[in-house]
């Protein structure tokens, strides 16, 4: 989509300086040189090839916060996406964290004739079929796992929750061995050509297991899928959220847990909430514990702060201190648990813990985490 | 399998002992096969996963990698880092569906010419024998 485009169907035009965006900004707050108002104003005045060389482009996390409060109702992160196109285009492309080990990985994954040895996570108590109507998507799990063994996040625990949660309410999940990446971080990142090639793929394989529901562990999978593949190719099945399954699920009384005593708090991923809107089935999910106690952090739903870093780029000492001010805020709660719905937030906030050198005392910021689906999992009665 | 394929081979050769090693082996006269490009790095333990991926990615056949022996190590602990980094590119490969082969390790001090140009023979028939990389989906690759 070319800038001009852009613009009209963001309805960047409308925009009235008023700021609002900048001062919701979770960049913003930490760095000062990012601002989205000026995103805005510059493509609305032109000179597009001059903004898409700005280095600025890629500093914002998309987690929607601006679109949320902006009175104008600007879609502005749709804006902030074509002029990553319009950059990639000119040859412009993003720092990408971790030496551009993510971004390889899912470009390598574009070839149809790799064949992805990614199944060994499977363990022998989970049941998985070939063929059948109920499609689990893994995502990355396999890569990140490996990609992060460092920081000692495990990512894969909520896949094998998830499995293991399926085979309990009698479904066995087919699970597809030579799935590829999504594409997300790769479509946010401005490289559309690559994530057409990764949804040809993907919609390739389901269409030949003749598939008709599949379930999300990952809020980034889900949103491709629910909105971005429709858009580049025919997507002729129903998809769902974990926790939107579980809710379900534990509304028609199908799942009994055990009690947990814990006061716990939940983080919102931008793409489950602000992208999707959903943010009553985890909440569902949770209060459906029993002796469990939600605390709500500071600015919950629909206001809630991202992780720090989005499709692998631009992770600064901004990202760090975006992590530390969310971590902090859901301590504050009393907490002694928060709970997750993102692989990206666990391997985020797990990093933002674990690097003691970058922040000497990490004591006012740790708290476990924990997978809402392996939360659920582990509490499952016999 | 088309017999005319040469493979294309990206080498990772720390500074201070295979880099030398293939610099000897040139001045020796010792023969071995040019598919092999040389990328000099200070030292092996800075070859992170994202290298050997992009070397990949761009369209090589195969990429080695090129340390000190470990009590040789310029930096003390730098080739022990990038075998252990390397544990980890080999399960990312594997997992990929690149075949392993495709993909070696070697200590090379500097005063082992021959065996440079041994394990670049080596290397060179092995991805030889596998054929071509799968993964061609970029314009701008390994020349």
């Amino acid at each position: 989509m070319k800038i001009e485009e852009a613009i009209k169907k963001s309805k960047a035009y409308l925009c009235l300086e008023c700021g609002k965006c900048t001062s919701v900004c979770p960049v913003s707050k930490f760095n000062r040189g990012y601002s989205p108002r000026i995103l805005i104003n510059r493509a609305v005045r032109g000179n597009h090839a001059e903004l898409a060389r700005d280095k600025n482009i890629w500093t914002c996390l998309t987690c929607k916060l601006c679109d949320e409060h902006c009175p104008a109702d600007i879609n502005c992160i749709e804006l902030t996406r074509a002029v990553r196109f319009t950059a990639t285009e000119l040859g412009e492309e993003a720092v990408c964290s971790h030496g551009g080990a993510a971004r390889s990985l899912m470009r390598i994954m574009t070839t149809p004739a790799l064949m992805p040895r990614r199944m060994d996570w499977v363990s022998k108590d989970l049941k998985i079929a070939d063929q059948g109507e109920f499609l689990y998507f893994v995502g990355c799990l396999p890569y990140f796992d490996v990609l992060f063994a460092d920081i000692g996040v495990e990512t894969l625990k909520a896949a094998r929750s998830t499995v293991k949660i399926l085979n309990r309410l009698g479904i066995v999940p087919v699970v597809l061995p030579q799935e590829r990446c999504c594409g997300h971080d790769l479509l946010w990142s401005g490289d559309l050509d690559s994530f057409r090639k990764l949804a040809e793929c993907n919609l390739n394989l389901i269409k030949k297991s003749g598939v008709k529901k599949i379930i999300f562990s990952c809020p980034e999978c889900y949103r491709t899928f629910k909105v971005d593949y429709p858009r580049y190719g025919a997507a002729d099945f129903e998809t769902m959220h974990t926790t939107e399954f579980l809710a379900k699920e534990i509304e028609c009384g199908k799942l009994k847990l055990n009690s947990l005593e814990k006061t716990v708090t939940f983080q919102d991923p931008c793409r489950l909430g602000r992208h999707l809107g959903i943010y009553d089935e985890p909440r569902k999910v949770i209060t459906s514990i029993p002796k469990i106690k939600l605390g709500e952090m500071k600015r919950s739903k629909n206001r809630a702060i991202c992780c720090g870093v989005s499709a692998w780029m631009n992770c600064t000492v901004f990202s760090k201190q975006i992590q530390r001010a969310r971590l902090k805020e859901a301590r504050e709660t009393g907490a002694d648990l928060l709970i997750l719905a993102c692989p990206k937030c666990e391997i985020h906030f797990n990093c933002a813990m674990s690097e003691t050198a970058q922040a000497p005392n990490t004591q006012d910021m740790k708290i476990d985490t924990l997978n809402i689906v392996t939360l659920v999992s582990d509490l499952l009665k016999e | 399998m088309n017999s005319a394929f040469e493979p294309k081979i990206v080498a990772y050769c720390c500074n201070w002992c295979s880099y030398p090693a293939a610099d000897g082996a040139g001045v020796a006269r010792l023969q071995y096969p040019t598919n092999i490009k040389i990328v000099r790095v200070m030292c092996g333990g800075r070859v992170t996963p994202a290298l050997v991926l992009k070397a990949f990615e761009l369209g090589a056949d195969g990429v080695l990698v090129a340390t000190c022996h470990f009590e040789d190590c310029h930096y003390i602990f730098g080739a022990r880092k990038a075998a252990d980094v390397h544990k980890i590119t080999e399960k990312l490969v594997n997992m990929l569906g690149i075949e392993n082969e495709r993909l070696r390790f070697d200590w090379i001090s500097s005063a082992e010419t021959t065996k440079f140009a041994k394990v670049a023979k080596e290397f060179v028939d092995v991805v030889r024998k596998l054929g071509p990389s799968p993964i061609h989906n970029r314009a701008a690759g390994v020349k």
